[in-house]
């Protein structure tokens, strides 16, 4: 009798229309992020998160009806991230049926809108995304820095430090993406997310450079990760959440099966 | 037609608990509302709540909602979810105390430590928490977890008993000696996550983002009269 640890697919969109590109052989639109999550729910995903990259703001207004759809036929917990920036946006974003947003970079310029956020909306539907590149070097103690723009701008902050403040303003849970992984298919950065889980109490998903299944192992059990992210593993069709599953569980790892 | 009321009291999303009526009943129309009326008029009454208990007491009783639950479960069925479910306790530890419906027997506590003041945001200063096994558990309580039930409700018709559902909340209800516990779950300590009183059925968890088992949950209250 235990929590289950949680697999959730990332879905990045544009406009509506799902990017980096999904490739599963039965699907009628694989562009089409309402069906790619309906069929992420039924293979047994704990939870999909949706992060909008649509820069202008007629996109934005697709993204609003997409999120609505999913909800509609979805019925696992659905977090919307990207461009999450007032509490109009994440108002918006829970009416049409988020159950979690996602703020990062409106974190980094303005921390006290998570603290009102929290305060409106409760921290249960606050996820704070963190983008963290390590800045410490060879010999020294280990030290992450928060980046925003992708990755190429320095903010000065320090990781677990950001973490903590943002968890005492009301952060119900964070995303915490390695960007010297991401991308890289070489595991997740280990001792960042075990630094941050220890850190804090609430729960870590991390995220950023899954290559195969023992690195999602690797996570939970040695990166003290509560949840684990993923995009390209399952999109590309290269690993099936069922499979991601059951291998985890052979490892001793708690899972919906 | 089946007329099910999601009470809407201005806290957090409620669009997710009527989306997930509407995909599982047949012949319902529903309403989220706060209007007296059509509450009192629906077959099927749902409770919801997120957010801080404060907050929802106030907007409870600042519009009338005790009233109406109270009348609602003199003669129809009350399903009420997450907050709802705390609600209808004694009384809650959440911000430093608040009084609640006290329609159900027992109090609403903290997981781990009793020190704390969840206005700054859940789990900022949460106590140690440990599993069987001594290792430190996170709060909130996020994700999927065993429900064992302890009982024959209608509403587990059809739900494989110590399935999972999903869970998201930080404070769970401890009920009193003389109310009955529906499921139990395990999270650092054994707590209530299912009750029924009368025409109460309550979750902690919950059931619109619990995929199957939820679903089925909807559709068994659906299609459940109540026990008068």
């Amino acid at each position: 009798m235990a929590l289950a640890k949680r697999i959730i697919p990332c879905l990045d969109c544009d406009k509506g229309r799902v990017v980096k590109g999904v490739k599963f052989l039965d699907i009628r639109d694989a562009g089409d992020p309402v069906e790619i999550s309906k069929r992420y729910s039924d293979a047994g995903a704990d939870e999909i998160t949706f992060l909008d990259i649509t820069a202008s703001s007629e996109g934005r207004e697709t993204t609003v009806h997409t999120v609505e759809a999913i909800a509609s036929q979805v019925f696992i917990p659905l977090t919307v991230g990207g461009g999450i920036r007032t509490l109009e946006d994440i108002r918006t974003m829970l009416n049409a049926g988020a159950d979690k947003v996602s703020i990062n970079t409106a974190a980094v310029f303005t921390p006290e809108f998570v603290r009102e956020a929290a305060e409106r909306f409760g921290s249960q539907c606050i996820v704070v995304a963190m983008d963290a590149k390590k800045v410490s070097g060879a010999g020294e103690p280990d030290r992450w820095e928060i980046f925003t723009h992708g990755g190429r701008k320095a903010t000065g902050i320090d990781v677990v430090e950001w973490a903590k403040r943002m968890v005492s303003y009301g952060a119900g849970e964070i995303l915490l993406t390695s960007m010297d992984r991401d991308g890289t298919k070489s595991g997740f950065d280990l001792a960042l997310n075990k630094a941050v889980s220890e850190s804090v109490s609430v729960p870590i998903i991390a995220s950023g450079g899954v290559g195969n299944l023992q690195d999602l192992v690797d996570g939970v059990l040695l990166g003290q990760a509560d949840a684990v992210l993923a995009a390209s593993i399952f999109h590309f069709g290269e690993f099936s959440i069922p499979q991601a599953k059951r291998y985890m569980a052979e490892k001793g790892i708690t899972m919906r099966l | 037609m089946n007329k099910v009321a999601v009470i809407d009291y201005g806290m957090g999303n409620l669009h997710s608990v009527a989306k997930a009526v509407e995909y599982v009943g047949q012949n319902v129309a529903v309403s989220v509302t706060s209007d007296a009326r059509t509450i009192l008029d629906a077959d099927h009454v749902i409770f919801p709540g997120v957010g801080a208990i404060r907050d929802c007491m106030g907007e409870i009783r600042r519009l009338g909602i005790d009233e109406i639950v109270a009348e609602v479960i003199r003669n129809k069925p009350l399903l009420a979810v997450c907050v709802g479910m705390q609600a209808l306790m004694d009384s809650s530890e959440e911000n430093n105390g608040v009084a609640c419906l006290g329609m159900v027997s027992g109090r609403v506590r903290y997981f781990g430590n009793a020190q704390h003041d969840s206005d700054k945001g859940a789990g900022s200063r949460a106590g140690e928490l440990l599993d069987v096994d001594g290792k430190r558990l996170k709060v909130p309580h996020m994700g999927w977890n065993i429900v064992k039930q302890t009982d024959k409700h209608p509403l587990w018709s059809d739900i494989e008993d110590n399935s999972r559902f999903y869970f998201v909340h930080s404070y769970y209800v401890e009920l009193g000696a003389q109310e009955k516990a529906s499921g139990i779950t395990e999270y650092g300590v054994p707590f209530t996550a299912a009750l029924n009183k009368g025409n109460i059925f309550a979750v902690q968890f919950h059931p619109e983002k619990s995929q199957h088992s939820g679903l089925q949950l909807l559709r068994n209250f659906l299609g459940w009269d109540g026990c008068v």
